[in-house]
């Protein structure tokens, strides 16, 4: 079980949490001037990093907040944990976890 | 039966406590302190089994967790029966009952074994091969048959009446594994002053220790006797306010983050144990440094007839002689790749034993110095020979040994040797297990012969065997700095130097892989896997036929793939495939290993979760008046919900008949409370509804409801409901009983992340109001005698308006909707005035035959109407087009979720899937749901379904069947005859209008 740590709350199980998919997809603003594909990108096309990889997580059995995380896809190793209208921090100045 | 194989001292068993027990239809004694493999032996029972596969006799063959063959069932009564356990892990106790397992009638004369003799037609892939035609006896036939003769144990019949506990437990340091490393490590980190958890699967602490001799022990640790060592040792731990120790705990799987599982039997060993008494407890301990010193497991040699019940691994036969005091025979061979188990012969010859040879298979002269030990001790040693068959039918009798010729070859003549012993030792391989689970990576040590932890992937740490490093002092060594960096590594300052420790020696031992045979390894039966009835020649076969992945031979051949999951098996099965395709171990890669290490039982996982405790259960304010008054339940969710209230004699069908009537002819009473309620509030309320539901919000006035429809943004629809605007600010938004959690998420997540600038909150009330809807022509009398300061006359309150009054003197939100089609209002009150208002509600209701409902009854009703259950009508690709609700979408808004996906050109296509209504051609013939539609009948060829059928009722309101179908291009074939197919002929339909009831809606506006 993966150990999370809420920017809101702190470190705290993977049961509390649901996962949300890749973070930093942006709903067009204006949808009616998207063509197909640029809809259908942002409906169905996501990375699939082997690495790290921003992604959204919600703390729905504790303060119900998104919030957006950087996990190493090959260790599950989180880097960093954010807030929703963060910019993902850089990487240089995540500190990597003994291994 | 007297204990004629015990020595005459030595061993940690008791033996002033005598345990009487049964195993099959005999009885015995032994002493506490025994297991009842150990106890067995000591009595002279080798036989324990019969493999698998060919029903071989089968005996002990190991000394712990990773025997293969020794499984018997223990059973305390009918519930309590625990099958494949391991002999060797089975402590006994005073009365303990076993059995042995996979025989017929009798484990002597096994009717089974009749498989042995048909073994050379049943080569690896065998099923795969055989059972292939006819298609169908697969199901019905083989595999019914192969099941009932293959297999082990079988499970208990009854309910398991025992408890099982659950905890969680933090720590700086979890040690798995106390022996020498462990021990070493754990009292280093202790007394570094770190928080230390350590866990071993033994009764005893001590692990490889306890087997060493405890009269005339050579091994010392730091000065002084071993013994003497492990004792201060425990005794030191054990007084540590900040040390746990927890023994007959198995640590069988490693998770994400440094969180273990541990596994701890609490009551298997004792003799009665107290009523209410967990049987286990599974800990999870999340630890912020992890030493794993988990041993070395020693490898069977692989040799024709190496199966046989008195064939013992040498280390084994040491424990049994060490630790329990048992002479695993009286005439021993030993035969060996290593020089340690040159120690096991000397024990063995020191206690009486006689070594009748100990046969050397390496191509060196065995100058170590153990082995000049063995020859000052005067026992025979064939230097460069090797073992090339076995004898006995019951227990092995004699052995067969051949000099090895200069490239290695069993040349010249074979000698016939008696015995009832054989001891065999192939070297050690590190148990990385735990390490691996982690998603550490091993590395193949060429110099060693095997996998060791490479690359961590957590924080942990390996010592001791289990990382090669052997011998005993060196083991300690390397635990101590373990447990040193472990505690400096969890933030503690450690006292000692750790950088400045030498590097542990490591020492190669044994080899890998099948022993040389005069005809190549692909003559004779010589076992790799035990339990599964795995031999050299089947994998050297599977090699033969193109496997080339160690994965895909594994799952061919199924070596390792029994309940011991290879833990004496995979090495060598990997170095035979490796011979076979001339390539290096690395190159053939190595299984994964998967929790559990051991088999756990369910009860463990389950822990307190189980009876009233598995799931929650959510009942309704009204749910214990539904239950009083006979309603059947249903799951729908967490959610019991009233299906339908039979009276005397009724079954479900004439009790939803006589409802429907009832509520389209009176009134009707329903608990519509488990529907989801979400109170959206804020100064952007509305602009919020605007973006998330399909409808023209802005336009509802205050007091006015509406039916609103939820998309994803594919198109989709999500879910459904009534929207109330009970405020200019706030919305009163209902959902479906099932979606109601999902929606609430969906929407938090556009509020949270797409437009974190609107003013909104959302709260969900679901459990907060007693929803209870009153639907029928005499809805309106019903109510008007219990309510205060509202007129719900239809000028005053039309369909699809909302109120603020009270009821029987409680605040009420009265809403005028309908899921019937008939006069209806759906009275909402804070959840504890529930039970009171139903049956105000009720006893209101009597003059005017009021009837309550359930779910069947609401389902006929709106689907006479035409009303779409989302999730049953819909699938995930309906679109509101397609279940013909387009009229509910607000065209002109600029977005809402779903909107700009409604332009794709799929979506438009007149072929889609669309919501129609079926009527048989035979009135009373109701349809399944689910059954597939297509337009022709007698079809020559298959044909490809052009819808299926959603809902499907019999409506007593119409005396005939109706139906929902979800048909291509419906909408344009009113009137058509189409058929659904049924396994027993096609049923006629004619398409149809969804709404068969009051298609004007007068009833609804009365």
């Amino acid at each position: 079980m993966l150990l999370i740590d809420c920017p809101y709350c702190g470190a705290r199980p993977e049961l509390e949490f649901v996962y949300g998919g890749q973070a930093h997809v942006a709903r067009p603003r204006n949808p009616a001037e998207c063509s197909d594909e640029q809809w259908a990108d942002f409906l169905y096309w996501r990375d699939n990093s082997r690495g790290v990889h921003a992604e959204r997580w919600r703390h729905t059995h504790g303060c119900g907040q998104f919030f957006n995380a950087l996990r190493d896809t090959t260790n599950d190793h989180f880097l960093a944990t954010y807030r929703v209208g963060e910019a993902a921090p850089a990487l240089e100045r995540v500190a990597r976890p003994r291994t | 039966m007297s204990a004629t194989f015990r020595a005459a001292s030595g061993g940690r068993i008791d033996r002033g406590r005598p345990l009487h027990f049964r195993f099959d239809e005999h009885d015995y004694t032994g002493f506490a302190g025994d297991t009842l493999a150990s106890a067995l032996l000591a009595n002279g029972v080798h036989l324990l089994g019969r493999s698998f596969k060919y029903h071989r006799p089968r005996g002990i063959l190991a000394a712990g967790a990773e025997e293969p063959n020794a499984l018997v069932t223990v059973r305390r009564d009918g519930a309590r029966v625990t099958p494949n356990l391991r002999a060797t892990q089975v402590e006994l106790y005073q009365g303990l009952e076993a059995q042995s397992q996979n025989r017929w009638p009798s484990l002597e004369l096994d009717l089974g074994a009749v498989s042995g003799l048909l073994s050379p037609f049943i080569p690896a892939g065998f099923y795969y091969k055989t059972f292939m035609w006819p298609r169908n006896a697969w199901q019905r036939l083989y595999e019914p048959k192969i099941r009932a003769a293959a297999g082990l144990g079988r499970a208990p019949e009854e309910a398991d009446p025992d408890t099982y506990s659950s905890r969680f437990a933090h720590c700086d340091v979890l040690v798995v594994g106390a022996g020498p490393a462990g021990l070493a490590a754990a009292a280093a980190a202790a007394a570094s002053g770190a928080r230390v958890i350590l866990c071993d699967e033994q009764p005893e602490l001590g692990g490889s220790l306890l087997s060493e001799a405890t009269v005339h022990s050579e091994a010392v640790i730091e000065g002084e006797p071993a013994d003497r060592w492990m004792a201060n040792t425990v005794r030191t731990l054990a007084a540590h306010p900040r040390v746990t120790l927890l023994t007959r705990t198995t640590a069988f799987g490693y998770f994400p983050h440094n969180l273990l599982g541990l596994n701890q039997r609490l009551s298997d060993h004792l003799a009665r144990p107290d009523s209410g008494q967990p049987r286990e407890r599974q800990w999870q301990v999340r630890a912020k440094e992890v030493v794993l010193a988990t041993g070395a497991i020693e490898r069977p040699l692989v040799f024709p007839g190496n199966d046989r019940p008195g064939i013992l691994l040498a280390a084994a036969a040491r424990t049994y002689l060490n630790r329990y005091g048992v002479l695993a025979g009286s005439r021993a061979v030993l035969v060996t790749a290593c020089d340690a188990a040159y120690q096991a012969a000397l024990d063995l010859h020191r206690a009486g034993i006689s070594v009748k040879a100990i046969v050397d298979v390496r191509s060196g002269s065995a100058d170590g110095v153990l082995p000049e030990a063995a020859r000052r001790a005067g026992l025979p040693i064939e230097t460069r020979s090797t073992v090339i068959g076995t004898s006995g039918r019951l227990r092995v009798s004699a052995v067969r040994i051949q000099r090895l010729d200069a490239s290695g070859v069993p040349a010249g003549p074979a000698r016939r040797m008696g015995c009832d012993l054989v001891l065999m030792s192939g070297g050690l391989t590190p148990s990385v297990h735990l390490f691996s689970q982690s998603r550490g990576k091993l590395a193949w040590d060429e110099s060693l012969g095997a996998f060791l932890p490479a690359q961590a992937a957590e924080p942990v740490r390996s010592a001791g065997a289990c990382r090669g490093v052997f011998s005993l002092a060196a083991a300690v060594q390397d635990g101590t700095r373990a447990g040193l960096a472990a505690a400096q590594s969890a933030g503690i300052t450690v006292a000692a130097a750790i950088a400045q420790m030498p590097p542990p020696e490591t020492s190669a031992v044994g080899i890998l892989g099948a022993l040389p045979l005069p005809r190549g390894i692909r003559t004779g039966k010589a076992f790799v896997d035990w339990q599964n009835d795995v031999t050299s020649r089947d994998l050297a076969l599977a090699a033969r036929e193109g496997f080339r992945s160690i994965e895909h031979v594994k799952r061919y051949t199924t070596t390792g793939m029994a309940t011991d999951q290879g833990k004496t098996s995979n090495i060598n099965a990997l170095a035979i495939v490796a011979a076979e395709l001339d390539k290096a171990m690395p190159q053939v890669g190595l299984t994964t290993f998967r929790p559990p290490y051991t088999p756990i039982s369910f009860g463990s996982f389950a822990g307190f979760a189980r009876g009233e405790l598995f799931d929650p259960v959510r009942t309704t304010p009204m749910h214990d008046w539904a239950a009083r008054h006979g309603a059947v339940f249903e799951n729908v969710g967490l959610w019991k919900r009233a299906r339908y209230f039979p009276r005397q004699g009724e079954d479900m069908h004439a009790a939803v008949a006589r409802e429907c009537l009832a509520a389209r002819g009176h009134c009707g009473l329903f608990d519509g409370s488990t529907l989801g309620k979400i109170e959206v509030v804020g100064k952007d309320a509305a602009t919020f509804m605007n973006r998330m539901y399909v409808n023209a919000w802005t336009s509802l006035a205050v007091g006015r409801c509406r039916y609103g429809i939820l998309l994803r943004d594919d198109g989709f629809i999500y879910d459904d409901g009534v929207v109330a605007r009970t405020a200019e600010d706030r919305f009163h938004v209902t959902t479906t009983t099932g979606g109601a959690a999902g929606v609430l998420a969906l929407m938090e997540d556009y509020r949270q992340t797409e437009w974190p600038d609107l003013d909104v909150w959302l709260t969900s009330t679901t459990e907060q109001w007693a929803v209870i809807a009153v639907q029928g022509p005499s809805a309106r009398r019903v109510l008007e005698p219990l309510l205060e300061g509202i007129d719900i006359s239809a000028a005053a309150m039309p369909h699809m308006s909302v109120a603020r009054a009270r009821i029987c003197g409680v605040p009420m939100l009265l809403m005028r909707v309908s899921f019937t089609g008939e006069l209806g209002f759906e009275v909402n009150v804070p959840a504890d005035f529930g039970p009171a208002v139903w049956q105000a509600i009720y006893d209101s209701g009597q003059k005017h035959e009021i009837a309550p409902y359930g779910t069947e009854t609401m389902h006929v009703l709106r689907a006479e109407k035409g009303y779409i259950i989302v999730g049953q009508d819909t699938d995930g690709t309906v679109t509101a087009d397609d279940a013909g609700l387009s009229w509910a979408v607000g065209k002109s808004k600029p977005d809402f979720l779903g909107k700009r996906a409604l332009q794709r050109p799929a979506f438009a296509s007149p072929y889609r899937k669309q919501l129609v209504g079926l009527l048989t051609r035979e009135p009373q013939c109701v349809l399944e749901e689910g059954a597939q539609i297509v337009s022709t009948p007698q079809r020559a060829a298959p044909e490809a379904a052009i819808g299926h059928v959603t809902s499907s009722y019999y409506s007593a309101s119409l005396g005939r069947s109706i139906a929902l179908a979800l048909l291509r291009a419906g909408r344009a074939r009113m009137g058509e005859t189409l058929y659904v197919a049924m396994p027993d002929g096609d049923i006629p339909v004619q398409v149809a209008s969804p709404i068969f009831y009051d298609p004007q809606g007068s009833r609804l506006n009365g």
